[in-house]
Protein backbone atom coordinates (compact mmCIF):
# COMPACT_ATOMS: atom_id res chain seq x y z
CA UNK A 1 0.00 0.00 0.00
CA UNK A 2 1.41 3.59 -0.47
CA UNK A 3 0.62 6.60 0.44
CA UNK A 4 -1.08 9.36 -1.36
CA UNK A 5 -2.05 12.24 0.43
CA UNK A 6 -2.16 14.83 -2.78
CA UNK A 7 -5.72 13.26 -2.71
CA UNK A 8 -6.44 16.26 -0.32
CA UNK A 9 -5.55 18.92 -3.13
CA UNK A 10 -8.10 17.10 -5.45
CA UNK A 11 -11.22 19.06 -6.34
CA UNK A 12 -14.42 17.32 -5.02
CA UNK A 13 -15.99 18.72 -7.89
CA UNK A 14 -17.61 21.59 -6.84
CA UNK A 15 -14.01 23.93 -7.12
CA UNK A 16 -13.28 23.24 -3.94
CA UNK A 17 -10.39 21.07 -2.56
CA UNK A 18 -11.08 17.89 -0.08
CA UNK A 19 -8.94 19.69 2.24
CA UNK A 20 -11.31 22.95 2.12
CA UNK A 21 -14.42 20.26 2.58
CA UNK A 22 -12.74 18.60 5.61
CA UNK A 23 -11.62 22.22 7.35
CA UNK A 24 -15.26 22.99 6.50
CA UNK A 25 -16.70 20.05 8.00
CA UNK A 26 -14.46 20.06 11.13
CA UNK A 27 -16.07 23.51 11.49
CA UNK A 28 -19.41 22.08 11.25
CA UNK A 29 -18.41 19.29 14.44
CA UNK A 30 -16.93 21.83 16.40
CA UNK A 31 -19.91 23.92 15.77
CA UNK A 32 -22.55 21.32 16.87
CA UNK A 33 -20.60 19.84 20.01
CA UNK A 34 -20.15 24.10 21.53
CA UNK A 35 -23.64 24.37 20.90
CA UNK A 36 -24.60 21.26 22.32
CA UNK A 37 -22.50 22.06 24.93
CA UNK A 38 -24.31 24.94 26.14
CA UNK A 39 -27.39 23.52 25.90
CA UNK A 40 -26.37 21.04 27.99
CA UNK A 41 -24.53 22.71 31.04
CA UNK A 42 -27.95 24.79 31.05
CA UNK A 43 -30.33 22.06 31.23
CA UNK A 44 -28.15 19.10 32.85
CA UNK A 45 -27.20 21.84 35.76
CA UNK A 46 -30.87 22.61 36.24
CA UNK A 47 -31.86 19.29 36.14
CA UNK A 48 -28.96 18.49 38.59
CA UNK A 49 -29.77 21.15 41.20
CA UNK A 50 -34.06 20.41 41.02
CA UNK A 51 -32.85 16.59 42.08
CA UNK A 52 -31.17 18.36 45.48
CA UNK A 53 -33.74 20.34 46.66
CA UNK A 54 -36.28 19.57 49.19
CA UNK A 55 -39.45 19.64 46.85
CA UNK A 56 -40.11 16.33 46.10
CA UNK A 57 -42.20 16.98 42.74
CA UNK A 58 -38.47 19.04 41.38
CA UNK A 59 -36.51 15.76 42.71
CA UNK A 60 -39.16 13.64 40.40
CA UNK A 61 -38.87 16.02 37.69
CA UNK A 62 -34.99 16.22 37.66
CA UNK A 63 -35.14 12.30 37.94
CA UNK A 64 -37.88 11.67 35.61
CA UNK A 65 -35.61 13.77 32.67
CA UNK A 66 -32.22 12.12 33.64
CA UNK A 67 -33.59 8.44 33.50
CA UNK A 68 -35.67 9.54 29.71
CA UNK A 69 -32.17 10.86 28.65
CA UNK A 70 -29.87 8.30 29.69
CA UNK A 71 -31.45 5.21 28.59
CA UNK A 72 -32.35 5.90 24.95
CA UNK A 73 -29.19 5.54 22.35
CA UNK A 74 -28.31 9.04 21.07
CA UNK A 75 -28.79 7.81 17.36
CA UNK A 76 -32.32 6.78 18.74
CA UNK A 77 -32.56 10.56 19.99
CA UNK A 78 -31.43 11.97 17.00
CA UNK A 79 -33.81 9.78 14.58
CA UNK A 80 -36.44 11.16 17.19
CA UNK A 81 -35.71 15.13 16.85
CA UNK A 82 -35.30 14.89 13.20
CA UNK A 83 -38.00 12.12 11.56
CA UNK A 84 -40.61 12.45 14.79
CA UNK A 85 -40.75 15.73 16.59
CA UNK A 86 -41.30 18.17 13.65
CA UNK A 87 -44.16 15.93 12.14
CA UNK A 88 -45.54 16.11 15.45
CA UNK A 89 -44.89 19.67 16.38
CA UNK A 90 -45.80 21.30 12.92
CA UNK A 91 -44.08 24.67 14.45
CA UNK A 92 -40.73 22.80 14.21
CA UNK A 93 -41.14 21.65 10.81
CA UNK A 94 -38.84 24.53 9.45
CA UNK A 95 -36.27 23.91 11.67
CA UNK A 96 -32.94 23.69 10.15
CA UNK A 97 -31.38 19.93 11.18
CA UNK A 98 -28.60 21.47 12.70
CA UNK A 99 -30.11 23.12 15.97
CA UNK A 100 -32.27 19.62 15.96
CA UNK A 101 -29.17 17.88 16.41
CA UNK A 102 -28.01 20.42 18.56
CA UNK A 103 -30.55 20.02 20.58
CA UNK A 104 -30.87 16.33 21.04
CA UNK A 105 -27.09 16.09 21.40
CA UNK A 106 -27.42 18.83 24.41
CA UNK A 107 -30.05 17.02 26.26
CA UNK A 108 -28.17 13.42 26.05
CA UNK A 109 -25.50 15.41 27.25
CA UNK A 110 -27.35 17.06 29.73
CA UNK A 111 -28.69 13.43 32.06
CA UNK A 112 -24.91 12.73 32.25
CA UNK A 113 -23.94 16.55 33.55
CA UNK A 114 -27.17 16.55 35.64
CA UNK A 115 -25.89 13.09 37.29
CA UNK A 116 -22.43 15.12 37.84
CA UNK A 117 -24.26 18.13 39.22
CA UNK A 118 -26.25 16.14 41.54
CA UNK A 119 -23.11 14.51 42.85
CA UNK A 120 -21.06 17.28 43.38
CA UNK A 121 -23.67 18.97 45.20
CA UNK A 122 -24.02 16.20 47.47
CA UNK A 123 -20.40 15.89 48.50
CA UNK A 124 -20.53 19.35 50.12
CA UNK A 125 -21.33 18.45 53.77
CA UNK A 126 -24.95 19.62 54.71
CA UNK A 127 -23.95 21.69 57.38
CA UNK A 128 -23.16 24.54 54.42
CA UNK A 129 -26.74 24.52 53.44
CA UNK A 130 -27.97 24.69 57.48
CA UNK A 131 -25.26 27.89 58.19
CA UNK A 132 -26.38 29.58 55.04
CA UNK A 133 -29.88 29.13 56.00
CA UNK A 134 -29.29 29.97 59.33
CA UNK A 135 -27.43 33.57 58.10
CA UNK A 136 -30.85 34.20 57.14
CA UNK A 137 -30.48 33.59 53.39
CA UNK A 138 -33.53 31.66 51.37
CA UNK A 139 -32.69 28.47 49.50
CA UNK A 140 -31.93 30.10 46.35
CA UNK A 141 -29.70 32.27 47.70
CA UNK A 142 -28.22 29.49 49.16
CA UNK A 143 -27.37 27.62 46.20
CA UNK A 144 -26.10 30.32 44.25
CA UNK A 145 -23.77 32.29 47.12
CA UNK A 146 -23.04 28.86 49.15
CA UNK A 147 -23.17 25.88 47.11
CA UNK A 148 -22.91 26.27 43.64
CA UNK A 149 -19.45 28.27 43.92
CA UNK A 150 -18.32 24.96 45.14
CA UNK A 151 -19.84 22.27 43.79
CA UNK A 152 -19.01 23.42 40.39
CA UNK A 153 -15.56 23.95 41.18
CA UNK A 154 -15.30 20.20 42.42
CA UNK A 155 -16.97 18.19 39.24
CA UNK A 156 -14.55 20.01 37.00
CA UNK A 157 -12.67 17.21 35.76
CA UNK A 158 -16.17 15.12 35.02
CA UNK A 159 -17.40 17.83 33.07
CA UNK A 160 -13.93 18.38 31.37
CA UNK A 161 -14.65 14.39 30.21
CA UNK A 162 -18.09 15.18 29.46
CA UNK A 163 -17.33 18.16 27.25
CA UNK A 164 -14.46 15.66 25.25
CA UNK A 165 -17.24 12.92 25.07
CA UNK A 166 -19.58 15.76 23.28
CA UNK A 167 -17.02 16.36 20.71
CA UNK A 168 -16.91 12.30 19.96
CA UNK A 169 -20.69 11.93 20.28
CA UNK A 170 -21.26 14.49 17.67
CA UNK A 171 -20.09 11.93 15.07
CA UNK A 172 -23.40 10.66 14.93
CA UNK A 173 -24.72 14.05 13.41
CA UNK A 174 -23.76 12.32 10.14
CA UNK A 175 -27.04 9.78 10.05
CA UNK A 176 -29.22 12.99 9.97
CA UNK A 177 -26.77 14.39 6.93
CA UNK A 178 -25.00 17.18 8.74
CA UNK A 179 -21.99 18.04 7.17
CA UNK A 180 -19.38 17.41 9.71
CA UNK A 181 -15.77 15.36 9.99
CA UNK A 182 -17.34 11.66 10.06
CA UNK A 183 -19.67 12.27 7.03
CA UNK A 184 -16.99 13.59 5.50
CA UNK A 185 -14.47 10.68 5.97
CA UNK A 186 -17.56 8.50 4.62
CA UNK A 187 -18.11 10.05 1.63
CA UNK A 188 -15.04 11.39 0.68
CA UNK A 189 -13.60 7.56 1.42
CA UNK A 190 -16.55 6.65 -1.38
CA UNK A 191 -15.43 9.38 -3.71
CA UNK A 192 -11.57 8.65 -3.45
CA UNK A 193 -11.26 5.37 -2.73
CA UNK A 194 -8.19 6.89 -0.08
CA UNK A 195 -9.78 5.81 3.23
CA UNK A 196 -7.11 5.09 5.07
CA UNK A 197 -5.33 8.72 4.23
CA UNK A 198 -8.97 10.34 4.82
CA UNK A 199 -9.84 8.62 8.21
CA UNK A 200 -6.30 9.08 9.63
CA UNK A 201 -6.91 13.08 8.88
CA UNK A 202 -10.29 12.74 10.61
CA UNK A 203 -9.23 11.09 13.32
CA UNK A 204 -6.20 13.40 13.99
CA UNK A 205 -8.62 16.41 13.85
CA UNK A 206 -11.28 14.62 16.43
CA UNK A 207 -7.64 14.18 18.35
CA UNK A 208 -6.81 17.54 18.35
CA UNK A 209 -10.03 19.33 19.21
CA UNK A 210 -10.63 17.05 22.34
CA UNK A 211 -6.97 17.37 23.64
CA UNK A 212 -7.88 21.09 23.15
CA UNK A 213 -11.16 20.89 25.43
CA UNK A 214 -9.15 19.14 27.48
CA UNK A 215 -6.20 21.89 28.07
CA UNK A 216 -8.73 24.75 27.98
CA UNK A 217 -10.86 23.28 31.20
CA UNK A 218 -7.43 22.43 32.91
CA UNK A 219 -7.14 25.89 32.58
CA UNK A 220 -10.18 26.93 33.43
CA UNK A 221 -9.75 24.38 36.95
CA UNK A 222 -6.25 26.47 37.51
CA UNK A 223 -8.29 29.68 37.09
CA UNK A 224 -10.75 29.02 39.45
CA UNK A 225 -9.12 27.02 41.90
CA UNK A 226 -9.76 27.82 46.02
CA UNK A 227 -6.47 28.28 47.73
CA UNK A 228 -6.45 25.14 50.61
CA UNK A 229 -9.19 23.49 48.60
CA UNK A 230 -9.02 20.19 46.48
CA UNK A 231 -6.15 20.72 43.87
CA UNK A 232 -5.41 23.91 45.33
CA UNK A 233 -2.25 25.56 46.41
CA UNK B 1 -49.45 19.44 17.80
CA UNK B 2 -50.70 16.98 15.47
CA UNK B 3 -51.09 13.82 17.11
CA UNK B 4 -51.89 11.84 13.67
CA UNK B 5 -50.33 8.52 14.73
CA UNK B 6 -50.99 4.94 13.70
CA UNK B 7 -49.94 2.03 15.35
CA UNK B 8 -52.18 -0.16 13.82
CA UNK B 9 -49.76 -1.94 11.43
CA UNK B 10 -47.86 -2.71 14.77
CA UNK B 11 -48.25 -6.78 15.00
CA UNK B 12 -46.76 -9.66 15.84
CA UNK B 13 -46.42 -10.85 12.51
CA UNK B 14 -44.37 -7.56 11.41
CA UNK B 15 -42.42 -7.79 14.38
CA UNK B 16 -41.35 -11.38 13.97
CA UNK B 17 -40.32 -10.71 10.42
CA UNK B 18 -38.34 -7.40 10.97
CA UNK B 19 -37.50 -6.47 14.52
CA UNK B 20 -36.56 -9.93 16.00
CA UNK B 21 -33.62 -11.08 13.62
CA UNK B 22 -32.16 -7.43 14.56
CA UNK B 23 -33.03 -8.15 18.36
CA UNK B 24 -30.94 -10.95 18.18
CA UNK B 25 -28.45 -9.21 16.32
CA UNK B 26 -28.10 -5.76 19.02
CA UNK B 27 -28.05 -8.89 21.83
CA UNK B 28 -25.31 -10.72 20.54
CA UNK B 29 -23.55 -8.10 19.44
CA UNK B 30 -23.76 -7.00 23.31
CA UNK B 31 -22.92 -10.28 25.11
CA UNK B 32 -20.09 -11.10 22.50
CA UNK B 33 -18.62 -7.54 22.98
CA UNK B 34 -19.21 -8.24 26.50
CA UNK B 35 -16.80 -11.15 27.41
CA UNK B 36 -14.45 -10.47 24.91
CA UNK B 37 -14.46 -7.04 26.10
CA UNK B 38 -13.85 -7.58 29.93
CA UNK B 39 -11.31 -10.57 28.65
CA UNK B 40 -9.05 -8.50 26.76
CA UNK B 41 -9.54 -5.74 29.38
CA UNK B 42 -8.68 -7.82 32.39
CA UNK B 43 -5.11 -8.55 30.37
CA UNK B 44 -4.81 -4.73 29.55
CA UNK B 45 -5.89 -3.85 33.27
CA UNK B 46 -3.07 -6.23 34.53
CA UNK B 47 -0.39 -4.85 32.18
CA UNK B 48 -0.83 -1.48 33.48
CA UNK B 49 -0.98 -2.41 36.67
CA UNK B 50 2.52 -4.53 36.60
CA UNK B 51 4.56 -1.89 37.08
CA UNK B 52 6.67 -2.76 34.35
CA UNK B 53 7.23 -0.56 31.79
CA UNK B 54 7.13 -2.74 28.51
CA UNK B 55 3.72 -3.87 29.43
CA UNK B 56 2.40 -0.58 31.08
CA UNK B 57 3.76 1.65 27.66
CA UNK B 58 1.35 -0.71 24.88
CA UNK B 59 -1.31 -1.30 27.19
CA UNK B 60 -1.59 2.73 28.36
CA UNK B 61 -1.11 3.74 24.32
CA UNK B 62 -3.92 1.26 23.18
CA UNK B 63 -6.57 2.32 25.96
CA UNK B 64 -6.11 5.86 25.41
CA UNK B 65 -6.24 5.67 21.91
CA UNK B 66 -9.11 3.85 21.64
CA UNK B 67 -10.71 6.77 24.04
CA UNK B 68 -10.41 9.58 22.28
CA UNK B 69 -11.93 8.23 18.80
CA UNK B 70 -15.80 8.25 18.28
CA UNK B 71 -16.89 5.24 17.99
CA UNK B 72 -18.33 5.96 14.83
CA UNK B 73 -14.79 6.42 13.44
CA UNK B 74 -13.51 3.08 15.27
CA UNK B 75 -16.95 0.94 13.57
CA UNK B 76 -15.47 2.54 10.24
CA UNK B 77 -11.96 2.46 10.45
CA UNK B 78 -12.38 -1.77 11.22
CA UNK B 79 -14.90 -1.66 8.08
CA UNK B 80 -12.26 -0.51 6.02
CA UNK B 81 -8.74 -2.00 7.43
CA UNK B 82 -9.85 -5.52 7.73
CA UNK B 83 -10.85 -6.61 4.23
CA UNK B 84 -7.22 -4.90 3.42
CA UNK B 85 -5.48 -6.75 6.05
CA UNK B 86 -7.22 -10.22 4.93
CA UNK B 87 -7.71 -9.63 1.77
CA UNK B 88 -11.46 -9.99 1.25
CA UNK B 89 -14.37 -8.49 2.45
CA UNK B 90 -15.65 -9.72 5.90
CA UNK B 91 -19.63 -8.38 6.31
CA UNK B 92 -21.14 -5.83 8.31
CA UNK B 93 -22.21 -7.99 11.71
CA UNK B 94 -18.67 -9.73 11.78
CA UNK B 95 -16.98 -6.36 11.38
CA UNK B 96 -19.16 -4.97 14.31
CA UNK B 97 -18.65 -8.01 16.35
CA UNK B 98 -14.80 -7.65 16.09
CA UNK B 99 -14.93 -3.63 16.39
CA UNK B 100 -16.98 -3.61 19.76
CA UNK B 101 -15.16 -6.25 21.33
CA UNK B 102 -12.02 -4.40 20.71
CA UNK B 103 -13.46 -0.87 21.32
CA UNK B 104 -15.09 -2.41 24.58
CA UNK B 105 -11.97 -3.60 25.76
CA UNK B 106 -10.18 -0.10 25.91
CA UNK B 107 -13.26 0.96 28.18
CA UNK B 108 -13.86 -2.69 30.76
CA UNK B 109 -10.01 -2.32 31.34
CA UNK B 110 -10.12 1.27 33.05
CA UNK B 111 -13.19 -0.27 35.12
CA UNK B 112 -10.94 -3.10 36.15
CA UNK B 113 -7.99 -1.22 36.83
CA UNK B 114 -9.84 1.36 39.26
CA UNK B 115 -11.25 -1.69 40.77
CA UNK B 116 -8.42 -3.60 41.79
CA UNK B 117 -7.25 0.04 42.48
CA UNK B 118 -9.94 0.88 44.70
CA UNK B 119 -9.09 -1.85 47.28
CA UNK B 120 -6.82 -0.16 50.50
CA UNK B 121 -3.44 -1.07 49.99
CA UNK B 122 -3.34 -1.78 54.05
CA UNK B 123 -5.44 -4.96 52.63
CA UNK B 124 -2.56 -6.45 51.17
CA UNK B 125 -0.22 -5.85 53.62
CA UNK B 126 -2.36 -7.16 56.36
CA UNK B 127 -2.82 -10.26 53.98
CA UNK B 128 1.39 -10.48 53.63
CA UNK B 129 1.25 -9.64 57.79
CA UNK B 130 -0.93 -12.96 58.00
CA UNK B 131 1.64 -14.78 55.84
CA UNK B 132 -0.11 -15.42 52.56
CA UNK B 133 2.03 -15.22 49.40
CA UNK B 134 0.61 -13.00 46.53
CA UNK B 135 -1.71 -15.19 44.48
CA UNK B 136 -3.25 -16.01 47.91
CA UNK B 137 -3.78 -11.96 48.51
CA UNK B 138 -5.30 -11.90 45.55
CA UNK B 139 -7.72 -14.35 45.12
CA UNK B 140 -8.73 -14.53 49.10
CA UNK B 141 -8.81 -10.61 49.52
CA UNK B 142 -8.01 -8.33 46.58
CA UNK B 143 -10.36 -9.50 44.14
CA UNK B 144 -13.44 -10.50 45.98
CA UNK B 145 -13.35 -6.75 47.16
CA UNK B 146 -12.38 -5.26 43.76
CA UNK B 147 -14.63 -7.45 41.67
CA UNK B 148 -17.66 -6.38 44.57
CA UNK B 149 -16.58 -2.70 44.11
CA UNK B 150 -16.69 -3.10 40.03
CA UNK B 151 -19.67 -4.93 39.32
CA UNK B 152 -22.34 -2.40 39.33
CA UNK B 153 -20.05 -0.05 36.64
CA UNK B 154 -19.49 -3.19 34.70
CA UNK B 155 -22.91 -3.82 34.77
CA UNK B 156 -24.24 -0.18 33.42
CA UNK B 157 -20.75 -0.06 31.05
CA UNK B 158 -22.62 -3.06 29.70
CA UNK B 159 -26.07 -1.02 29.45
CA UNK B 160 -24.03 1.65 27.64
CA UNK B 161 -22.88 -0.96 25.30
CA UNK B 162 -26.06 -2.18 24.23
CA UNK B 163 -27.16 1.58 23.59
CA UNK B 164 -23.69 2.11 21.40
CA UNK B 165 -24.82 -1.15 19.40
CA UNK B 166 -27.08 1.14 17.26
CA UNK B 167 -24.20 2.98 15.71
CA UNK B 168 -23.47 0.02 13.38
CA UNK B 169 -26.01 1.95 11.27
CA UNK B 170 -23.23 3.74 9.96
CA UNK B 171 -22.12 0.30 8.19
CA UNK B 172 -25.22 -0.89 7.86
CA UNK B 173 -25.55 -4.11 9.58
CA UNK B 174 -28.85 -5.01 10.48
CA UNK B 175 -29.36 -4.53 14.36
CA UNK B 176 -32.75 -3.92 16.36
CA UNK B 177 -32.89 0.00 15.57
CA UNK B 178 -32.30 -1.01 11.49
CA UNK B 179 -35.78 -3.26 11.91
CA UNK B 180 -37.31 -0.87 13.16
CA UNK B 181 -36.34 1.40 10.31
CA UNK B 182 -36.82 -1.22 7.68
CA UNK B 183 -40.50 -1.71 9.01
CA UNK B 184 -41.18 1.88 8.89
CA UNK B 185 -40.24 2.40 5.79
CA UNK B 186 -42.14 -0.88 4.27
CA UNK B 187 -45.42 0.34 5.65
CA UNK B 188 -44.54 4.33 5.20
CA UNK B 189 -44.86 4.91 9.30
CA UNK B 190 -41.11 5.77 10.14
CA UNK B 191 -42.68 8.20 12.69
CA UNK B 192 -44.21 5.54 14.22
CA UNK B 193 -41.96 3.18 14.50
CA UNK B 194 -38.48 4.97 15.45
CA UNK B 195 -40.92 6.31 18.53
CA UNK B 196 -41.87 2.26 19.25
CA UNK B 197 -38.01 1.80 18.99
CA UNK B 198 -36.78 4.12 21.69
CA UNK B 199 -39.47 3.23 23.87
CA UNK B 200 -38.12 -0.50 23.23
CA UNK B 201 -34.56 0.70 23.82
CA UNK B 202 -36.08 2.91 27.04
CA UNK B 203 -37.94 -0.53 28.67
CA UNK B 204 -34.91 -2.62 27.96
CA UNK B 205 -31.99 0.22 29.24
CA UNK B 206 -34.43 1.56 32.29
CA UNK B 207 -35.02 -1.74 33.80
CA UNK B 208 -31.73 -3.38 32.92
CA UNK B 209 -30.44 -0.13 35.22
CA UNK B 210 -32.93 -0.82 37.89
CA UNK B 211 -31.81 -4.27 38.32
CA UNK B 212 -28.26 -2.88 38.17
CA UNK B 213 -29.03 -0.35 41.25
CA UNK B 214 -30.47 -3.35 43.31
CA UNK B 215 -28.08 -5.31 42.84
CA UNK B 216 -25.70 -2.55 43.90
CA UNK B 217 -27.50 -1.74 47.31
CA UNK B 218 -27.24 -5.58 47.66
CA UNK B 219 -23.60 -5.98 47.42
CA UNK B 220 -22.44 -3.11 49.43
CA UNK B 221 -19.52 -3.44 51.12
CA UNK B 222 -20.35 -1.63 54.53
CA UNK B 223 -17.02 -0.08 55.98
Amino acid sequence: MTWDWQVFLQDTGGGQSYLEWMLSAWGWTLSVAVCALAVALTVGSLMGILRTTPNRGFVWLGNAWTELFRNIPLLVQIFLWYHVIPSMFLVLRGVPSFVLVVLALGFFTSARIAEQVKAGIQTLPKGQTYAGLAMGLTLPQTYRYVILPMAFRIIIPPLTSESMNIVKNSSVAFAVSIAELTMFAMQAQEETSRGVEIYLAVTGLYFVSAFAINRLAHFIEHKVQVPGMIGGK
Amino acid sequence: MNLNLDFSFLNWGLIQSFVVKGFIFSVQLTLIAMIGGIALGTVLALMRLSGKKWLVMPAAFYVNTLRSIPLVMVILWFFLLIPLLIGRPLGAELSAMITFTVFEAAYYSEIMRAGIQSVPKGQVYAGYAVGMTYPQCMKLIVLPQAFRNMLPVLLTQTIILFQDTSLVYAIGAYDLLKGFEVAGKNFNRPVETYLVAAVVYFVICFSLSMLVRRLQKKIQIIR
